[in-house]
């Protein structure tokens, strides 16, 4: 199994507070790996740092095997990784249908077609809805929309961040349950959640993310089992 | 007749603040920015389109290519050397740099082509008004073609931003920067592609405004930019529809103003417009809601 991200010593700073402070991980080839971790931990600012929107000021971000650390936000898809953003942030004003199109920006011509029946067939709901407004959807119908966009590229990196925030929880199983099968169908994902138990239960490697700092790393089973994680993120 | 007539006049004047809305709200809707220095590219556009035609001796409808093609080179280096550079530093030291850009493409226009008033020859001349109701109502030619070129701009652009790649990549951006990148859409690129197009549209506007209205000065763009920006607040800034309908009605109110009530009031009748509008909604016309994010 290879290596797909390693992330090594990256500092990232918002003005003058220092965000992230010397985070290193990795991801190995067709992982489930969480970053879980309280508000304002810096998990989102990780994933952002990863897909260029945020720069570090030390270290280096590696995608299967190349640097990109320097490499700008827009030409980080096409790379391979896709990043579904907290807040899902789904185009509101386009269609289901657009939005899905925006998400092939760099696909080819001809993988677009193939792609959106693909992510019709693991979202249902969104082939009823393709010609809807984004804005209308409910909650979780922008969830997977936010998701079928991200996989509309092909990536062999999918980060998810937050993505059962604000649902329901028989939205959260549905949604748990879709991640688990792209990555059986061999997509690599990198999570970030707030719902430590949810995400504990698919991931293969954990790691835990404290006020910029890993504190914790290990199996998902471990760290679920682990009395600090119990007590800070799986209420006791 | 006269109503017929004068409307006809208001909504030729309100093509062009159509036109030169739709830069201001297209640029603002990307890049959040109001570019005050709009109104002074058409000025620009104007005067290369009046060189060409005068010391060069092109015909009108060359002239008017050379000068879109002129604004919209000069409207990607402004946006590149001016706004970019200050991209993510706050809104007021933005609007601060369109003011002096504005200042500073007048005192180039003054040093350049000085303070004279020159005539700017129609870009119609020669042609006949189109005569009705047995020649009670008139048509110029500036205001046909004025009218029937914001209507091809207004279809074109529509099916632009709707139809085709880059178009979706401004709306994408313009909705959400950063959900933009992470689609691949470059930024960057959809910026300059947007102030191309605007620039672009502004050379038009000015061609046709001063075709009907020959005066060309240095400061011939201020009052039409002021305009054409209150048509976009009128009709919602960032909304495209917004800037065409809001250009249309302020146009029309503009030239009802002069004709029924009081030409020196005119100006004071249109921004009494917008306040009313202001007041009642917001948001103008067409606008949207805006949803702080949390």
């Amino acid at each position: 199994m290879g290596t797909v991200l390693t992330v090594d010593n990256i500092n990232v700073y918002y003005g003058a507070i220092h965000a992230i402070k010397g985070i290193s991980f990795e991801v190995n080839k067709g992982e489930i790996v969480t970053l879980i971790g309280a508000n304002g931990a810096g998990k989102s600012t990780t994933l952002h740092t990863v897909s260029g929107l945020l720069r570090s000021k030390t270290g280096d971000i590696k995608f299967l095997g190349k640097s990109i650390a320097k490499t700008p936000a827009h030409k980080i898809v096409a790379k391979g990784i896709s990043h579904v953003p907290e807040g899902r942030r789904v185009f509101q004003e386009m269609t289901v249908r657009e939005n899905l199109e925006m998400g092939a920006f760099i696909t080819k011509a001809d993988k677009v077609k193939p792609n959106v029946e693909y992510v019709y067939e693991q979202f249902p709901r969104l082939k009823e809805r393709k010609s809807q407004i984004a804005g209308t959807l409910s909650g979780g119908e922008q969830q997977m929309l936010a998701m079928g966009r991200a996989l509309m590229s092909n990536p062999q990196l999918l980060m998810l961040d937050e993505p059962s925030m604000g649902l329901a929880p028989i939205l959260v199983d549905q949604i748990f349950e879709i991640i688990r099968n792209l990555n059986k169908s061999g997509t690599t994902i990198l999570l970030v959640e707030q719902n430590a138990n949810m995400a504990l239960s698919i991931a293969d490697r954990a790691y835990v993310i404290e006020t910029g700092r890993i504190t914790l790393s290990g199996s998902g089973e471990e760290l679920a089992k682990s009395e600090k994680v119990r007590k800070a993120y799986l209420g006791g | 007749m006269n109503m017929i007539n004068s409307l006809i006049s208001g909504l030729s004047l309100g093509s062009v603040y159509s036109i030169i809305a739709l830069g201001y709200t297209m640029v603002y809707g990307i890049s959040k920015m109001l570019n005050f220095a709009h109104g002074d590219i058409i000025m620009v556009g104007s005067y290369i389109s009046f060189c060409l035609t005068t010391y060069v001796g092109m015909p009108g409808w060359a002239a008017l290519i050379g000068a879109v093609a002129v604004c919209t080179v000069l409207g990607i280096v402004i946006e590149r050397l001016a706004y970019r550079p200050l991209r993510g530093t706050g809104s007021l030291s933005v609007l601060i740099t369109a003011i002096g850009v504005s200042y500073f493409l007048q005192n180039m226009a003054l040093l350049v082509w000085g303070a004279n008033p020159r005539v700017f020859k129609s870009l119609f001349k020669g042609l006949e008004p189109i005569r009705l109701a047995e020649g009670q109502i008139i048509i110029t030619a500036e205001s046909f073609f004025t009218i029937i070129v914001c209507v091809v701009i207004m279809v074109g652009l529509t099916l632009f931003v709707h139809k085709s790649k880059a178009g979706k990549a401004m709306r994408a951006v313009s909705e959400d920067n950063g959900a933009a990148q992470l689609m691949g859409i470059n930024v960057n690129q959809s910026i300059s592609l947007t102030f191309a197009i605007g620039s672009g549209l502004a050379a038009v506007a000015g061609v046709l405004m001063c075709s009907a209205y020959p005066v060309l000065m240095p400061t011939t763009g201020a009052m039409p930019g002021i305009k054409a920006f209150t048509a976009a607040v009128l009709g919602g800034i960032g909304s495209i529809p917004g800037a065409m309908v809001g250009g249309l009605i302020l146009g029309t109110i503009e030239i009802f103003s002069r004709a029924y009530i009081s030409t020196e009031l005119s100006d004071a009748i249109v921004f009494a417009c917008l306040v009313i509008v202001l007041l009642v909604k917001p948001t103008g016309l067409f606008g949207k809601k805006i949803s702080e994010k949390v």
